[in-house]
């Protein structure tokens, strides 16, 4: 067996099998899942707190109808206020009193109905209270003010964006873009984000692997058997293979209990279910999910995806050979890591947030350039791949990242051959820069 | 792949390295003699594991040639080279087993030989139950065991041992050097790396002393002993010593029942037992004193390099001890 594969095979199998893996794998998605459990029970709480409204309804505005609704049992009275008051507090079945006056003038913009109660009414009971009045006197206004529904209907006017592609429809193509352009953000957002973590995480694992092997002493035994460039790709690949790995595992993982809660727990994301949210049509539901569907199957999938894997390779080659070459030059105090891994973060940290404003522009100059410049490139250029960017650019950039990432593998195992060797003290960006050009 | 059978396992020709500024290795010229334990000595820095990573292939010369066997040096070498670095130590959250595989097959070995070579030296060393163990479960001793087998594992023509006895207790001592002398027998050829000065006269028959990166000193310990004596010679005397005797001879290291006593120019062993008689000694032993590796050691290297003869003492803590 070839060393590289030796290699390989023991960085990911050490760490495959680690508790501390393992957990991480199978926790994210389960904790997600309970978050998602969670939230949706505090949102769709049943207020099991039970209040019974006596309504001395006087203008008959609600017609005898108030339907009971998650807590609030309403029942119309036909005594007096004061007489209900009198009743002895043991025999009373209500908690509270609604008083609803007659309507005076319905041009009146005010109107004040009393709630008697002993108790404290919650603030969503109260705005429960109050939309119900409301939505009773706009029926009654209505009609009171002979106003016709369809006019008042046809005040509200749906303005909807349609932007279409100036080539696309050239060539008869019917395509809704403001959709995609919400579906890209979306997309590119995942994306970008995904590059964003995995660079961090993985990365970060690469430079433990490299440190550990340097505080352990074990690695003058290996390079005595191994070379130095075998050993720190072989790291970088193991690792790269691992996070892999975990991420598949999470895209089965997490989708699969979304579903699976949705199927114990009922979240069918009925929106009556929320509080407060205004009604949704059905039918236009309906025809956004239809929308988003439809957005989703007109994405070149075929180029995202290809795209988005190898600038996944190649951003996680690039940086993981930085964060590489970084933990050779520490020395054997973990804790001084940071003063050598800022210069590495800096530009993950800013290409991060040229992502969200490319997304917002991606077309601009700030995006294009960005996605060009190799060290922002493989976490920018995901995020533009759902705008449909020319193919030039992303042809550029591919190429661009991919002599990059070589450059900086090279660049890292000139550094790595010296700096596993310098044990002790921490080495400084200078002596670094000094390495790549030394021999050895 | 032996080129000639009879050619030295390591022979290193003018080789130079330099790191910077700093040079290293300095036009160092040695062979490996054939079925002698190498001792390659230094006090600390004096480039000994600069020179031991050139041979292990980690690192290359700047200019001269290492041959193995008779070839150069080549990525194929590693395979016959068991290295056990000063620096050593070993992955501590994998299984002994598994770490032993590992490296055996790193060193060539396939999977199937690594194992059973590796059962094999666990049970030598009593450590056959403790494959499924992790490194950091086992005790100091335990580990620099497994470090030992790992060092050993795929039977290397070449043993380069850099202070292979530092940080061990007598026992793992005693256990290490016994394997040490018994594949030497068996035929491994074995560099030895240190500046105990005591443990190269118990091992190695043949010495190369390096200081400031310059190979200055090379041959049999015992012609290189020979070669620096200064013709002491060391008497055990019973009574007193009678006061004469100090003004006919320089007295040195005087003890309640010994003596030293360097020869005059143009005196031999002879002439001064006669005179000690003369002088009425009561002669109990009369012995030559040879100088020992460490007391040359330091000669040669504060000779060559004034400024720290300090350093030099320190890098040899051991004492000076007479001829046996």
């Amino acid at each position: 067996m070839s060393n590289l594969w030796l290699v390989i095979r023991r960085e990911y199998l050490t760490r495959v099998r680690r508790r501390s893996f393992i957990l991480a794998t199978l926790l994210t998605p389960i904790g997600l899942a309970l978050f998602v459990v969670i939230a949706n029970a505090v949102f769709s709480y049943e207020n099991d707190d039970v209040k019974r409204i006596a309504v001395i309804d006087d203008g008959n505005l609600f017609n005898g109808a108030l339907p009971d609704e998650n807590g609030l049992y309403f029942r119309f009275v036909d005594q007096p206020l004061d007489e209900l008051r009198e009743h002895p507090e043991e025999d009373r079945d209500f908690s509270g009193i609604l008083v609803v006056p007659e309507v005076v003038n319905p041009r009146n913009r005010n109107f004040r109905v009393q709630l008697f109660s002993d108790e404290t009414l919650s603030i969503d009971a109260q705005s429960r209270i109050k939309r119900r009045v409301e939505d009773a006197l706009r029926e009654y206004k209505i009609e009171a003010l002979e106003i016709d529904q369809n006019t008042l209907a046809s005040l509200d006017t749906d303005v909807d964006i349609s932007v279409r592609s100036l080539t696309a429809t050239a060539e008869g193509e019917s395509d809704d873009r403001s959709m995609a352009a919400a579906i890209g953000a979306g997309i590119g957002t995942v994306m970008g984000f995904l590059m964003y973590i995995s660079v961090f995480v993985y990365g970060m694992m690469v430079m433990r692997s490299v440190m550990e092997e340097k505080t352990n002493r074990i690695v003058e035994v290996v390079i005595s058997s191994v070379r130095p460039f075998t050993l720190l790709l072989g790291k970088i690949i193991g690792v790269g293979a691992l996070g892999l790995t975990q991420v598949l595992a999470w895209m089965i993982m997490i989708p699969g209990l979304l579903f699976l809660v949705g199927l114990f727990f009922g979240l069918d994301a009925e929106p009556s279910q929320m509080p407060n949210s205004p009604d949704i049509d059905p039918e236009e539901m309906q025809s956004m999910v239809a929308k988003l569907a439809g957005g989703l199957t007109d994405l070149n999938w075929w180029l995202i995806l290809p795209c988005f894997i190898l600038y996944f390779l190649g951003g996680y080659f690039m940086y993981a050979a930085l964060f590489a070459a970084v933990g050779s030059a520490m020395g054997d105090d973990m804790g001084e890591s940071q003063t050598l891994t800022i210069p590495i973060t800096i530009p993950v940290i800013l290409a991060f947030y040229i992502m969200m404003a490319a997304i917002q522009n991606p077309n601009s100059s700030l995006a294009v350039w960005s996605s060009i410049f190799p060290l922002f490139a493989p976490i920018v250029m995901p995020a533009r791949l759902a705008f449909d960017p020319p193919l030039w650019q992303v042809a550029i950039s591919l190429v661009v990242v991919f002599l990059f990432a070589a450059l900086m593998v090279w660049m890292a195992s000139r550094i790595y051959r010296i700096g596993i060797l310098n044990y002790g003290k921490k080495s400084s960006l200078k002596d670094m820069g000094r390495w790549i050009t030394a021999k050895y | 792949m032996t080129a000639h059978s009879s050619a030295p396992v390591i022979e290193v020709r003018n080789v130079r390295k330099t790191y910077g500024e700093k040079v290293a290795v300095d036009d160092v010229s040695f062979a490996m003699p054939p079925d002698a334990i190498l001792g390659l000595l230094g006090p600390n820095g004096a480039g000994k594991t600069s020179l031991i990573r050139m041979i292990t292939t980690i690192t290359a010369p700047d200019s001269g040639t290492i041959y193995f066997s008779g070839a150069p040096l080549s990525g194929y070498h590693p395979t016959q080279i068991g290295y056990l670095p000063e620096e050593r130590g070993l992955y501590k959250s994998m299984y002994v087993g598994e770490q032993l595989l590992y490296l055996g097959q790193l060193k060539g070995m396939s999977a199937r030989d690594a194992e059973d070579r590796a059962r094999e030296w666990l049970a030598k060393f009593e450590l056959g139950g403790h494959w499924k163990k992790k490194v950091e479960e086992l005790s100091k001793g335990m580990q620099q065991q497994v470090q030992f087998i790992a060092t050993v594992l795929h039977d290397p023509k070449l043993l380069i041992l850099d202070e292979p006895f530092s940080g061990l207790d007598p026992v793992n001592a005693n256990r290490m050097r016994a394997e040490i002398l018994r594949l030497h027998a068996q035929g491994t050829a074995v560099i030895f790396s240190t500046h105990r000065m005591e443990q190269v006269e118990e091992l190695c028959e043949y010495i190369v002393l390096i200081d400031q990166g310059r190979n200055i000193l090379q041959g049999k310990v015992r012609e290189i002993r020979r070669e620096f004596n200064e013709h002491r010679y060391r008497i055990t005397y019973a009574g007193q010593l009678p006061p004469a005797v100090g003004q006919h001879h320089h007295l040195l290291n005087p003890t309640v029942s010994t003596v030293d006593i360097k020869l005059q120019p143009g005196e031999d062993s002879n002439d001064l037992l006669r005179s000690l008689l003369n002088l009425g000694v009561q002669i109990q032993g009369f012995q030559e004193l040879l100088p020992s590796l460490n007391e040359i050691f330091i000669k040669r290297v504060t000779r060559l390099d004034q400024s720290t003869p300090e350093e030099a003492l320190m890098a040899t803590p051991s004492s000076a001890h007479a001829n046996r």
